[in-house]
């Protein structure tokens, strides 16, 4: 928690290379976050007046995780699995069911407004539409400015030169601070939105799909410019997407969900090289192959995935589950939910049979898959 | 050109224009909401200029024409001293058209801003509150809306007793759900947007973020329902003139009290039912057509 104050009409440069080098070095490998049993539960409303609950969506269903300072944690999985709830969630930005989340060991969902207010300037955002996530009515300067604004930076001279600077770091031509947002391009957009996640100089910041709205060209663009900010100023990172690539690129870990529920949690190349949950096996399996001459199995998921309105009982990849299958359809992945389990090394596998996904498992059963495009 | 030589080309730096600026020149650029400006123009122009405008006093009864046989009773019709002809009593025409301008003006908008902050401040609870509030303030504006809206005026006017700040009351009330639905559909839309999330998370106050984030941004329909309802407002107010609900004091030129009035004579003396039917006619269709304009410039999915 960085304890400095605005309001003294003191100016404290917010970005400064020896406070995010102890960061990075002092502070690294420790916990910055921890989730426990985060649950997110949309109501369905129904009856007549349209006040009677008759049932709820489980975006989020008892999720827990901690990021360790310094790292990016990588968080992926199908559209609707729950990832940019969770996202929203853990920063108090919508509103939990139920859990925790402990930041630096303080409980952020106990916090009053006035403690919640100082808590927000360490956890910032990034969202996935560069078109929705700005003001249309508000200038760059404003947009960039208001969080210093609202933390006491007052002084109207000193916060256009916060926000130049800032502007400049983010690469964006600092003139361009009296325009409007529909004056920019989607990737501009979201140099001015990580611009506002930065004004606050936070240690956390989540991303939420940062690149999947952008061109591909200038997906690396903004990927690189993240990967700097955070050695330059020691961010810790969720990244949150659906691109697998892309996860890999950047994630020291990750975070695998299906359907409100993690089912696996690994650092990044244990993960990719050897996914001990058959939901992540397919997942990866699905990750286009850029050279054609090189033939690969894919593991195609039968079906779709099931409402999260009323997931199946037990395990909740069951329905779809290719290694339930050959391992004849045992019972206990319908009756018993899986704990989320460490299976050596930190890896978190949420399977009962998590030890059955073997390379030849899965080679028979891509086997099995015919036809399969490709194979 | 020489070659070697560059051409250097200054470019002025573009003033940057917010999304206001940009409707405005939309707005400009729309020939029927240009029509829009005129009409409304004329009409709010007579009604400030009226005692310079109008050659006589609307309430006095002026001498029937020199050539009109004695013991003769009005209407005269037009000539050059009543340019609008004279009513029953003898009144000018022309004085009592460009005086009433100032009555539906000052009861059109008086109606539309007391019902724009009526419903505003009913839509803005609704939709910042959200829950139970929301459900019992939509269900209370569901019932007025199921109204028509002149009959509901009548039955406020008829309760209230007749007068000007009542038919101001009755129009109000009948536009003002209107105006609270709009607002708490377009606060609810933008409740969980990004940007208000964005800038949720930085940590901006609820009340800033009611008034730098959300109303701004659901404003715009509510600019265009305001203006199309002072179209009928004006209308409506003229309707309660006409079905005699209009101002108790009948030297008032009331557009629609004088429409009225002049029914029994539609046949021997036109030009009293035409001049307050059209300058009616004028000043509503003039904000329909602004707002029909101001509806196409604002709406960004309309942008070219």
């Amino acid at each position: 928690m960085s304890g400095q104050t605005w309001a003294d009409g003191a100016a404290i440069e917010p970005i400064e290379a020896s406070a995010s080098l102890v960061r990075a070095n002092g502070g690294a490998g420790r916990v910055l976050l921890r989730a426990e049993h985060v649950v997110k539960h949309f109501p369905i409303r129904g009856g007549l007046l349209g006040v009677t609950t008759i049932g709820a969506v489980r975006a989020v269903d008892d999720v827990s995780f901690e990021v360790r300072r310094g790292e990016t944690l990588g968080l992926v999985g199908e559209s609707g699995c729950g990832k940019t709830t969770l996202g929203k969630v853990i920063l108090r930005l919508i509103p939990a069911t139920s859990g925790q989340v402990y930041v630096d060991d303080r409980p952020l969902f106990d916090l009053n407004a006035t403690q919640l207010k100082e808590a927000r300037r360490d956890l910032q955002v990034v969202f996935q539409d560069p078109y929705a996530s700005l003001n249309p009515r508000m200038t760059v300067g404003e947009i960039v400015g208001e969080g210093p604004l609202v933390h006491g930076l007052t002084d109207k001279a000193k916060r256009e030169e916060l926000v130049r600077e800032l502007l400049a770091k983010v690469g964006l031509n600092q003139s361009h601070i009296h325009r409007y947002p529909h004056e920019f391009s989607g990737g501009q957009r979201q140099r001015i939105g990580i611009a506002r996640a930065l004004a606050l100089n936070p240690e956390f910041i989540v991303c939420d799909e940062p690149v999947s709205a952008l061109d591909v060209s200038i997906q690396s663009q903004v990927l690189n410019l993240l990967d700097d900010l955070q050695q330059e100023l020691g961010l810790t990172y969720l990244f949150i997407a659906h691109n697998l690539a892309v996860v890999e690129h950047i994630s020291d870990r990750v975070g695998v969900m299906y359907l409100g529920k993690l089912v696996e949690l690994a650092d990044v190349d244990p993960l990719y090289a050897a996914p001990k949950h058959p939901y992540t096996v397919a997942l990866l399996s699905a990750v286009p192959e850029p050279d054609p001459r090189r033939r690969k199995k894919r593991l195609v998921l039968k079906g779709d995935v099931p409402s999260p309105a009323a997931p199946p009982e037990g395990c909740r990849f069951n329905t779809r589950c290719w290694l339930r299958e050959q391992l004849g359809n045992p019972e206990r992945c319908e009756t018993e939910e899986p704990v989320f389990r460490d299976v050596g090394a930190g890896h978190l596998v949420a399977c009962h049979f998590s030890e059955e996904v073997t390379p030849q498992a899965i080679a028979s059963a891509a086997e099995r898959q015919l036809p399969v495009i490709g194979a | 050109m020489a070659s070697g030589t560059v051409a250097v080309v200054r470019v002025a730096p573009r003033a940057s224009r917010g999304l206001w600026g940009d409707a405005w020149r939309r707005l400009l650029r729309n020939r029927p909401a240009l029509l829009g400006f005129v009409f409304i123009g004329v009409f709010v122009g007579t009604a400030v200029f009226a005692p310079l405008l109008a050659p006589h006093d609307p309430g006095a009864l002026y001498p029937p024409p020199p050539d009109a046989s004695s013991g003769a009773t009005g209407p005269y019709p037009p000539r050059p001293e009543h340019l609008m002809g004279q009513d029953l009593q003898g009144r000018d025409e022309f004085t009592r058209v460009v005086y009433g301008a100032r009555i539906s003006l000052l009861v059109g908008l008086g109606s539309v801003i007391f019902g724009v902050i009526i419903g505003g401040f009913v839509g803005a609870i609704a939709g910042a509150a959200g829950g139970r509030a929301d459900n019992v303030l939509m269900r209370v504006v569901d019932v007025l809306l199921a109204i028509p809206g002149i009959l509901l005026a009548i039955g406020i006017v008829a309760w209230l007793d007749r007068g000007l700040p009542q038919i101001t009351i009755a129009v109000a009330v009948t536009n003002a759900p209107i105006f609270a639905r709009l607002l708490r559909g377009g606060l609810l839309a933008i409740r969980e947007s990004d940007y208000v999330l964005a800038a949720r998370s930085v940590g901006v106050p609820t009340r800033r973020l009611l008034l730098r984030h959300m109303l701004p941004n659901s404003l715009t329909p509510i600019i265009v329902a305001a203006t199309l309802a002072l179209a009928t407002a004006i209308i409506d107010v003229a309707g309660l003139g006409f079905l005699g609900l209009g101002p108790p004091d009948p030297r008032t030129p009331e557009w629609g009290t004088m429409l009225t009035d002049s029914t029994k004579f539609l046949r021997a003396a036109p030009y009293l039912i035409f001049f307050p039917g059209l300058a009616i006619v004028i000043s509503a269709v003039g904000f329909n057509l602004l707002g029909d304009g101001l509806r196409e410039s604002l709406d960004p999915r309309l942008k070219k």
